[in-house]
């Protein structure tokens, strides 16, 4: 073996690496807020909603899960700018993130809100709740506390996916890295940095939102999922 | 709209289905190996295929496929065409997840099985292949399925580090000549989706139809 590794001349690049992981997270963090909403929303409808809507939520979810994320961001990044509307690129990628996330999270809500017991609704209606009420505190809550675990994991892969859109020109953590690559032609140390990189912010969001989730779902309840 | 370009749409649809289907192939075989592994009952084999598989899926895709392609010149072998780099990152992340998922269905046949196998006095490998295996494929027939979707739609980035032509390449190529995003991307997404689709609905009724026994 002849190859002389370099990855001191790599390294010297840590302001871009870092840079770019800020971006990553910064997308990452949008993109699991607005995709739970979409996600709780579509999931409310898909399960008790008008006929024509839950048609409308089945197409979307489908359709998403059935595509690549590439894809889909090429359509609506290079479609919006087709069209003579120009995105701040981050705001381009947050959107294509969270359609695409919002998919998955409506299915896997659905699931959760699928398994709360016709029992806890008829005590919610003899208790008097509103119907907000019970939306809020014996639907929604007690369902995306079932499966948590299951969207911690989610959009733990949705922070890996955010590295697909650096081929529309965001400067995530992958993106800045080919600029690094054209400056020191090291790309196989930047591909072993970039790799060391993105296990280490795997491990930090999956422990942030195990954190987060005990904050939220302070009851611990045995559901049959452990949280 | 130009007959010349729905052929080279067509034709990067053929690679998708190359791609994905040397992926399921080889990343099938690993995986398989992967999760035999992992239930091990030699611990160092299996804790260091959990490592295996907590780096793989923590890594984006397009990592591991620059790791791929740069990796073999630097360690002294000949270079891999760009469909070679891409069938081997693509099996190496596939087997990781097929890995883990057929971990679940082999450790979710019933315990008692496993135990009855054993004081029968039937061998390790005959208790896998005659006791285990056809009881855990079951199983692992929806969700085994519903992965396929997952590579089919992985292998769309195939073009973007090692350069493989295949559906959304040719897609985007087509796009920067003609500027026209909605309807090529549209068609790309409209034929992975004929392709993936049906997989998805035939995991489903897999799932219903074997699942018999929790009905």
């Amino acid at each position: 073996m002849t190859y002389e590794f370099d990855f001191a001349a790599v390294l010297e690049f840590w302001p871009l690496f870092l840079q770019g992981i800020w971006t990553t997270l910064r997308l990452t963090l949008f993109s699991t807020v607005f995709g739970i909403l979409i996600g709780a929303l579509c999931a409310l409808v898909r399960t008790g909603g008008p006929g024509w809507a839950r048609a409308i939520v089945g197409l979307y979810v489908e359709f998403i899960r059935n595509t690549p994320l590439l894809i889909q961001s090429y359509f609506l990044i290079f479609g919006t700018a087709s069209m003579g509307l120009r995105l701040p690129i981050l705001v381009g990628a947050t959107i294509a993130l969270t359609v695409n996330i919002g998919a998955y999270t409506t299915e896997i809500v659905r699931a959760g809100i699928e398994s709360i017991h016709r029992g806890q609704l008829e005590a919610a209606e003899c208790l008097g709740l509103s119907k907000v009420q019970t939306y809020l505190h014996i639907i929604i809550r007690p369902a995306l506390e079932r499966v948590y675990p299951a969207l911690a994991s989610q959009y733990v892969l949705l922070m890996l996916a955010s590295s697909i859109l650096s081929s529309v020109g965001v400067e995530e953590l992958f993106g800045m890295s080919n600029r690094i690559q054209s400056d020191t032609f090291r790309n196989f140390e930047v591909f072993v940095v970039l790799g060391v990189l993105y296990l280490i912010l795997a491990v930090v969001v999956r422990a942030a939102f195990s954190l987060l989730g005990l904050a939220l779902f302070p009851r611990r309840r045995k559901l049959g999922t452990s949280l | 709209m130009n007959s010349a370009f729905i052929i080279s749409l067509l034709q990067g649809l053929l690679g998708t289905v190359i791609l994905s289907s040397l992926t399921f192939i080889f990343g099938g075989i690993l995986g398989f190996i992967i999760a035999l592994a992992r239930i091990s009952p030699i611990t160092v084999i299996a804790k260091g295929t959990g490592v295996y598989i907590e780096i793989l899926q923590g890594m984006p895709l397009l990592v591991m496929m620059g790791l791929c392609f740069y990796g073999p010149g630097i360690f002294g072998y000949d270079s891999l065409s760009p469909l070679q780099a891409a069938t081997f990152a693509l099996t190496l992340y596939s087997s990781a997840y097929l890995g883990e998922i057929w971990r679940g269905c082999l450790q979710s046949v019933a315990k008692p099985q496993w135990e009855a196998a054993e004081c029968l006095g039937i061998s390790r490998w005959h208790r896998m292949r005659y006791v285990i295996l056809p009881q855990a494929l079951r199983i692992a027939t929806p969700p085994t399925v519903g992965f396929m979707v997952q590579i089919i739609k992985n292998t769309s980035i195939a073009s973007l580090v090692v350069g493989y032509a295949e559906l959304s390449y040719n897609a985007k190529i087509i796009n920067n000549s003609t500027f026209q995003p909605f309807l090529y991307f549209g068609i790309a997404a409209l034929m992975y989706f004929a392709i993936c689709y049906p997989l998805a609905v035939q995991s489903r009724v897999l799932e219903r139809k074997l699942n018999v026994a929790n009905r």
